[in-house]
């Protein structure tokens, strides 16, 4: 067979498992982001216990691997009465998995925004709330986005481990076809090429975008 | 409701331990795979010859931005199919290593250019060769600081490893896996491997920041 013959026979499929994987990708990274800007916020709060539950929740994600992860919650999960359908438990694990690694990148670069920063917020009478959202954040996105787009490249690698959930992604898709007709190269190679087009071509340019635009709103490019 | 066993817990556990070591092996043989290739990807990408440099870059970055997972499957189903009959084990072992040497060239070359340029032309000046320039000056300079990152990548081929489970390399998530199929429970084996790689992957990751900075204190790079 050859390869057109494989793609007009199997596109399909594989355009399907596609679209499946962005699905997953966007939800995972929104996850990943809202759980990491909250742990990440949460790690600097007064209170030792607010700090202490955003580390557990930072080590106990980074210390195990994304597989247990998953598996832990679609299989054991449930026993504590928490049934999530295996599209819901693939973007939410794969999302807080990454929001812990993320947590550590707004962590530090909420503490390297200038203190004078901070300390013109405090000298206009900003309230702590305020002072977060107006002034700090702001500039600690700038010096956290282009690590973000690694952990972003990351996230779209990691949804690649919900098809062993039987979520039906292009990984999930890819291995079907390969069972159904030993076509390993032509399945698995398709596979790769998409997830190398998605990271290269999609994923690090938007994010280079991004970095460009909110440097600019900040008056740094 | 939840039921937490703690006889059948206990009664999986030397399973459980055996096939830890699997893991630690696993991981042990995949890094040794990635810190040799990543080296030589790191100076491929350094050498005159053009061809080789973008070929080697475009394969670096082609490993990295591609999900493990894939790889894995992959080397596993493609080798059989250009007469490269792999075991699982060694299917795995490439797979990782190679995923890993991308990550880690990128670390040893961020360490090689950071050696500073007066090093080079001091060499130079006393007409070292090339290979005895990296071996005596340069990588013994680069090496040291980039520490960090390379004990940074040990921990993420620790947690990497359960992806070899599904070509069937025995380590622990395949090997909780079978407990659970065979008991229909899950909660505990699942349980304890997350425990397990915790309690390898917090203190490695700890032993590496301790003997970062005591290379950084012997080199004189912190105080």
């Amino acid at each position: 067979m050859s390869y057109l013959e494989f793609l007009s026979t199997y596109g399909e499929l594989l355009a399907g498992g596609t679209l499946m994987t962005l699905a997953q990708f966007v939800l995972a990274a929104l996850v990943a982001v809202a759980a990491a800007i909250v742990s990440g916020l949460m790690r600097l709060a007064p209170f030792k216990l607010v700090r202490g539950i955003a580390t557990v929740y930072i080590e106990l994600f980074r210390g195990t691997s994304l597989l247990v992860q998953l598996y832990w919650v679609f299989f054991a999960l449930p026993l504590f009465g928490v049934s999530l359908h295996k599209f819901a438990a693939g973007f939410l694990t794969v999302g807080l998995c990454f929001g812990a690694y993320g947590a550590e990148l707004v962590r530090g670069a909420v503490v390297s925004v200038p203190k004078g920063q901070w300390e013109a917020a405090l000298a206009l009478n900003m309230s702590p709330a305020r002072r977060m959202w107006r002034i700090i954040l702001p500039q600690a996105l700038v010096i956290m986005l282009p690590p973000w787009g690694n952990l972003m490249v990351e996230i779209l690698k990691g949804t690649a481990l919900v098809a062993l959930i039987s979520v039906t992604d292009l990984m999930f898709e890819a291995r079907q076809i390969n069972s159904a007709t030993y076509l390993s190269a032509q399945a698995f190679g398709t596979a790769l090429i998409v997830y190398y087009i998605f990271a290269r071509f999609m994923v690090t340019p938007m994010m280079r975008w991004l970095e460009r635009i909110m440097a600019r709103r900040i008056g740094r490019a | 409701m939840l039921q937490w066993k703690w006889d059948f817990a206990f009664s999986i556990l030397p399973r459980l331990i055996e096939a830890t070591g699997k893991t630690v092996l696993a991981a042990g043989g995949g890094f040794a795979v990635a810190l040799v290739l990543g080296l030589v990807l790191a100076l491929a990408q350094r050498t005159r010859f053009r061809p080789l440099t973008m070929v080697t870059r475009e394969l670096v970055e082609f490993v990295r931005s591609t999900p493990l997972l894939l790889q894995v499957f992959f080397v596993y189903y493609v080798g059989p199919q250009i007469g490269l009959l792999l075991s699982p084990w060694t299917a795995g072992l490439i797979a990782i290593g190679l995923h890993y040497a991308a990550y880690l060239s990128e670390v040893y070359r961020g360490g090689i250019e950071s050696v500073p340029k007066g090093q080079w032309e001091a060499a130079k000046a006393i007409n070292l060769s090339a290979p005895k320039t990296y071996r005596r000056i340069i990588l013994p300079q680069a090496l040291p600081p980039a520490l960090a990152g390379v004990g940074n990548y040990l921990v993420g081929i620790l947690k990497d490893t359960p992806m070899l489970s599904v070509i069937g390399v025995a380590e622990l998530m395949h090997t909780a896996n079978a407990i659970g199929a065979e008991n229909y429970r899950y909660l505990e084996p699942f349980t304890i491997v997350g425990l397990i790689f915790l309690a390898l992957s917090l203190p490695t990751a700890w032993l590496f920041r301790r003997f970062d900075t005591v290379v950084r204190r012997k080199l004189g790079l912190i105080k």
